[in-house]
């Protein structure tokens, strides 16, 4: 098992690897000319080649890459065009704030779409399954924007019982009841992901022999259930969790924009607008070692949870 | 042309099942084929009126009208007025155009992207499977909207950088399907034939092999629709998309959001429910004859 997981580490790591050069790429090569972009149409040419200069892009690609890859390693995230400081002191904060929405999000989503899934496997093809399933579709491929409107449209405004706009000063407590149409609208994507999974880990173990065994023994149905079916149905449920966490934060870029919440995804969108590429940069690299993390951690858990796997070393 | 493609492989797959099984079959697929009736039609009412809406649209879309602006839905203007005194539902009906050109042309390019690469890496594996499939999963581990982003940021939004950024997203993504296809026929005896024949790796891979894999390329391509409308429709709302005043759904919505707060509903709502309804629409269609290809 140790070996398997340094390869993953390894892979992990080389994966972070190229996405770093990805972004370096779509940041600095394809823009063309940073100075210019910054100085804007009316600067002189020396200025710009001087802010260029300044900003170390006279040099060889790869010496700027390592660089900028460097100064990334360190916990230098550059400076911000729009804002002329350092992007750490906005981009840290912002990632916090998403964070809290991203949990309010996964406390309501995760016990009730395996909820969901596991009561549907347990009716296969009864209506409530047909339900479950449909609507979760449906839900998942529905844009969160989409989502997002009707739900302010429902209880901002004809029901008034929460707030249009998220709030993002203020502490975690206070700021919640803002944070609940926000979350839900991101809970409608991830809800047919985790059910769709957590039915399918369930169906599976349903028709296992282990479950038949258990069954035929005369255990009473929900010691089979609670005992057998579901230890075995949940663990491929904590892999599709982890791999959400991309989707979530594409989700938050929209979610966040829409409900005015000062969150990366916002961060990155207003970075895009004002094509502030040090901090787009910045943000896309951190979004991708949280999604990097996410996976890594979920593999972990899944070797270290599931036997099979733990004790195939071993032998 | 989907519900023949459909209808053949319907008919193809109860051929060599039993009797019993076939009644049962038969009523699934029955429930099935109303699914895609259902999908089709939402999709046929979209695609009348991207290509006839100039024909029945009450007003013109982009005509304003200060003096009646933020009007709620009456009888004058069914879906009302938005904050120009642009009749929405005109602009919904219109709305439809741009997403109907830009969402199918993205998926036939990764499409075609997709298969491509995945024909390539699981057909010649080694080396070229282990670059290209890392640089692949690096691009995987953002989500599309945030890899689009980037990527229309640094060449400048237009529709056609949607199709190019949108189509290269979902050609990585289809890639995987299609290398794991190749690389379970690629062990069947046909390919080894076409190697003792001397047929070279070209004609090997897209005259021998391809033809065996369309039916999850099938599949994957549906499915991409439904991913590909989200997509475009999420950029649009971003402002990566269709420039104003040009209808387009997802663009109307960011216009109209602010005015939201102040109650009214109506200039957002309906434009999202379009959307809704075409995503609900492809998926009925893609789920339909996703089922019906892998019985």
């Amino acid at each position: 098992m140790g070996k398997y997981l340094l390869e993953r580490l390894g892979l992990a790591v080389l994966t972070l690897v190229l996405l770093s050069m990805i972004v370096f790429v779509a940041g600095q090569v394809l823009p063309g000319n940073p100075g210019r972009a910054i100085l804007g149409h009316f600067a002189s040419q020396s200025a710009v080649a001087a802010l260029n200069r300044q900003l170390g892009l006279d040099k060889p690609l790869p010496v700027q890459y390592w660089d900028w890859i460097s100064r990334f390693a360190q916990g230098n995230l550059g400076r911000s065009y729009q804002y002329s400081a350092p992007v750490s002191q906005f981009l840290w904060p912002a990632l916090g704030r998403s964070l809290e929405l991203a949990v309010v999000a996964f406390v309501i989503v995760v016990p009730l779409s395996i909820l969901g899934g596991v009561t549907a496997a347990l009716n296969r093809g009864k209506a409530i399954d047909r339900i479950i399933s449909i609507a979760g579709l449906s839900l998942a491929t529905v844009p969160e924007f989409v989502s997002g409107i009707v739900l302010i449209v429902i209880f901002a405004i004809e029901l008034e019982w929460l707030p249009v706009d998220a709030q993002s000063q203020g502490s975690f407590f206070t700021v919640l009841p803002s944070l609940i149409l926000p979350a839900i609208a991101l809970v409608f994507v991830l809800f047919g992901y985790i059910a769709r999974m957590a039915r399918a880990g369930t169906v599976e173990a349903l028709d296992s022999d282990y479950v038949r065994t258990a069954t035929l023994k005369g255990l009473p149905r929900r010691t089979v259930v609670f005992r057998h079916v579901l230890r075995n149905s949940l663990l491929p449920t904590i892999t599709v969790i982890a791999t959400q966490t991309g989707y979530l934060i594409g989700g938050l870029v929209v979610i966040e924009t829409l409900f005015n919440y000062q969150g990366i995804g916002r961060l990155i969108y207003d970075a895009a607008l004002s094509k502030d590429f040090p901090m787009l940069e910045a943000g896309i690299l951190v979004i991708g070692v949280v999604y990097l993390l996410a996976t890594l951690i979920a593999d972990v858990l899944y070797t270290v949870l599931n036997p099979r796997l733990r004790l195939q070393g071993a032998e | 042309m989907a519900t023949t493609e459909a209808d053949d492989l319907r008919s193809g797959g109860v051929l060599d099942a039993s009797s019993k099984r076939l009644r049962r079959e038969q009523l699934r697929l029955l429930v099935r084929s109303r699914t895609f009736k259902a999908g089709a039609a939402i999709l046929l009412v979209w695609i009348v009126c991207a290509v006839f809406g100039g024909l029945f649209r009450p007003y013109n879309p982009l005509a304003q009208n200060l003096l009646n602006i933020n009007q709620p839905p009456s009888a004058r203007h069914l879906f009302g007025t938005d904050n120009l005194g642009r009749d929405v539902l005109s602009r919904v009906i219109i709305g439809s155009r741009d997403i109907l050109v830009i969402a199918p042309l993205a998926t036939v390019l990764g499409t075609v992207l997709g298969t491509v690469l995945g024909l390539l890496q699981g057909f010649y594996r080694g080396a070229v499977d282990a670059i290209t499939g890392r640089v692949v999963e690096a691009f995987l581990a953002l989500p599309v909207v945030i890899v689009a982003f980037l990527f229309i940021v640094a060449v400048g939004p237009s529709e056609a950088s949607l199709i190019i950024v949108i189509g290269f997203a979902f050609g990585l993504v289809i890639s995987r399907t299609v290398r794991t296809a190749v690389l379970q026929e690629r062990e069947l005896d046909y390919v080894a034939a076409a190697r003792l024949r001397g047929e070279g790796a070209v004609h090997t891979m897209f005259v021998e092999v391809l033809p065996n894999i369309l039916a999850p390329i099938i599949v994957e391509f549906t499915v991409r629709l439904g991913y590909a409308i989200f997509a475009v429709a999420t950029l649009s709302f971003l402002g990566f998309g269709v420039r104003p005043p040009t209808p387009d759904w997802g663009a109307d919505i960011a216009a109209n959001a602010q005015y939201l707060a102040a109650g009214y509903w109506w200039e957002t709502l309906f434009s999202a429910l379009a959307i809704a309804s075409l995503i609900t629409g492809i998926n009925l269609i893609g789920d339909s004859i996703e089922s019906v290809i892998i019985q």
